[in-house]
């Protein structure tokens, strides 16, 4: 298990799920939760997802999720889970 | 599992609360490259930087990339200098020589500011000591990422007067040299009190005697992400303060701890400390003056200034303590002047005075940082506020030190320019009575005694 967690964050538009979880599925990158809010206006998902798997370096796949959220015209970040767990849980 | 809100929380921080690890500082023993000869004394200098920090600043870019934190600066610290070049310098050239040598290495490497270029003279100075301290006006002048420091005192010996006093005389000459900068050469030289010998922030960094070969120490950041917390809990009690404070520490130093593991896992060199610092920087909102206004203060320098900074200090080692399995170096809060928009401000405001910083360093850690003072200003007056830190520091078994730029040919009124993370400095008013009768004096201050406390 090798999580990594993907946040999505801009104005609400149809299919930004779908182009995500298109890209995760080619690489072969499991999805483990998703959820998603609205705060202040703003859409913003959060993907908890495994790439032990995946067919691609996180680099890349770094480069290509925040690729694929400029032609949305929205955010995408990919960070590793441990910054998360350091910070809010003992 | 984390939760949206967790997520969205930590990356607040980050984008707009300017949350950052400001260092990942390698430090490296150089004892071993000592040598006779200056050529092979450089030599064995690059080769051993270049062997154990090549993948320093790609290792910290790789780092800062996965997490999404930005790790703001890429450092190393060697051993005091002095140390190693006793043999080999016999001028003034010969350590501008090995000066050159360092910056060259760590500009190759890509490494952001090397220290300890410095001499540990707390009781007494070696001949290889007074000849580095004599250079370091030509090496600050010529080099662009080397500081240098000089420890003059510590609890335990007392404060070595006669450096004191020959250092009030470098850095006059330092600011002189680098006159056509607004006297930049003072803001990489620093006078400590007990400096602490694994601590990754600059210009006071060097890898002290007790270290191991290498090691990996890192420095946090954070004064924005207090600063916001705050503004949620105007007007409540001083426990809800502090425990806020407390809380928001912890945060901020396990993203450093995890950085630090990391870093000391990829790079093969154990993990030395996390330094709980918070340090501002020029940006807007990242301030340790604003936290001081959001606990409740005016201006810093407005009374209070001192009770709320030991406030502040204590809560962010408190928080820091837990989060963090080694926590070493200076921790607590940083107040210098130019790096920090608010200080800026208040000394603009006629809040802040040079005295007011004084009585701050007590509390805080570090002391008179970043202080741009009138390029006239008497070096007996400069050697009287070092000794005056120094005294403090001494007292009360803390680490002090004294970052102070006598900006040649500018005076109250004028500021003084340097751009990135040092910013601008207003130039402040120093007392104008004289000292040089006391300074003057030779010897050492003996060390303090440890009882009768009051």
């Amino acid at each position: 298990m090798n999580r990594t967690i993907i946040t999505v964050v801009g104005r609400d538009t149809v299919g930004i799920i779908a182009r995500v979880c298109t890209y995760l599925a080619e690489s072969n990158i499991n999805i483990l939760d998703i959820s998603q809010t609205i705060v202040q206006g703003y859409f913003n998902m959060m993907m908890i997802v495994d790439t032990a798997n995946s067919s691609k370096s996180f680099d890349s796949v770094q480069d290509q999720m925040s690729k694929i959220g400029e032609e949305m015209g929205v955010q995408v970040k990919c960070q590793r889970e441990e910054i998360f767990d350091m910070m809010h849980r003992i | 599992m984390i939760s949206i809100s967790e997520v969205i929380e930590t990356n607040k921080m980050v984008e707009q609360e300017n949350l950052d690890v400001r260092t990942i500082t390698m430090g490296i023993s150089l004892l071993d490259c000592a040598d006779s000869n200056l050529d092979t004394l450089c030599n064995n200098i690059r080769n051993k930087i270049i062997r154990l920090a090549k993948n320093l600043v790609p290792v910290g870019e790789e780092i800062s990339r996965e997490l999404g934190v930005p790790i703001v600066n890429k450092r190393i610290s060697i051993t005091p200098i002095s140390m190693v070049t006793g043999n080999a310098c016999k001028s003034t050239e010969d350590y501008i020589k090995v000066a050159k040598t360092l910056d060259e290495t760590i500009t190759e490497l890509g490494v952001d500011i090397l220290g300890g270029f410095s001499a540990v003279v707390s009781k007494g100075a070696t001949a290889a000591d007074i000849a580095l301290i004599k250079a370091l006006p030509d090496v600050l002048a010529q080099t662009n990422r080397i500081c240098a420091s000089v420890n003059v005192g510590s609890t335990k010996t007392g404060i070595n007067m006669d450096v004191v006093r020959l250092m009030g005389d470098i850095i006059k000459e330092t600011a002189k040299k680098t006159a056509d900068r607004d006297s930049i050469g003072c803001t990489k030289l620093v006078v400590l009190c007990n400096a602490p010998d694994d601590n990754p922030f600059m210009a006071g960094a060097f890898h002290g005697v007790s270290e191991a070969d290498a090691i990996i120490n890192v420095g946090v950041s954070g004064p924005g992400v207090v600063k916001h917390v705050l503004s949620n809990v105007r007007g409540e009690s001083f426990e809800v303060l502090c425990e806020t404070i407390k809380r928001t520490a912890f945060k901020i130093t396990r993203v450093g701890q995890l950085v630090a593991q990391e870093a000391a896992k990829r790079l093969n060199v154990p993990f030395g400390i996390i330094d709980l610092s918070l340090a501002p920087t020029p940006a807007i909102g990242d301030s340790v003056a604003d936290i001081l206004c959001e606990i409740g203060l005016e201006h810093p320098g407005a009374p209070g200034t001192t009770a709320a900074l030991a406030l502040l200090n204590d809560q962010v080692k408190k928080g820091g303590v837990m989060a963090s399995s080694y926590v070493g170096g200076l921790s607590g809060a940083f107040i210098p002047v130019s790096e920090d928009q608010g200080m800026i401000d208040a000394v603009l405001a006629g809040a802040l005075t040079l005295e007011k910083l004084e009585a701050m360093t007590c509390v805080c850690s570090v002391g008179l940082d970043m202080i741009a003072i009138p390029g006239n200003t008497p070096a007996t007056t400069i050697a009287g506020i070092i000794a005056d830190e120094s005294a403090i520091g001494m007292i009360n078994q803390k680490t002090t030190a004294v970052r102070i730029i006598p900006v040649e040919g500018k005076d109250v009124g004028e500021e003084a320019q340097y751009g990135g993370l040092f910013g601008y400095a207003p130039i402040m008013p120093v007392n104008r009575f004289d000292c040089s009768a006391f300074v003057n004096r030779k010897g050492r201050i003996p060390a303090p005694i440890h009882s009768f406390k009051n």
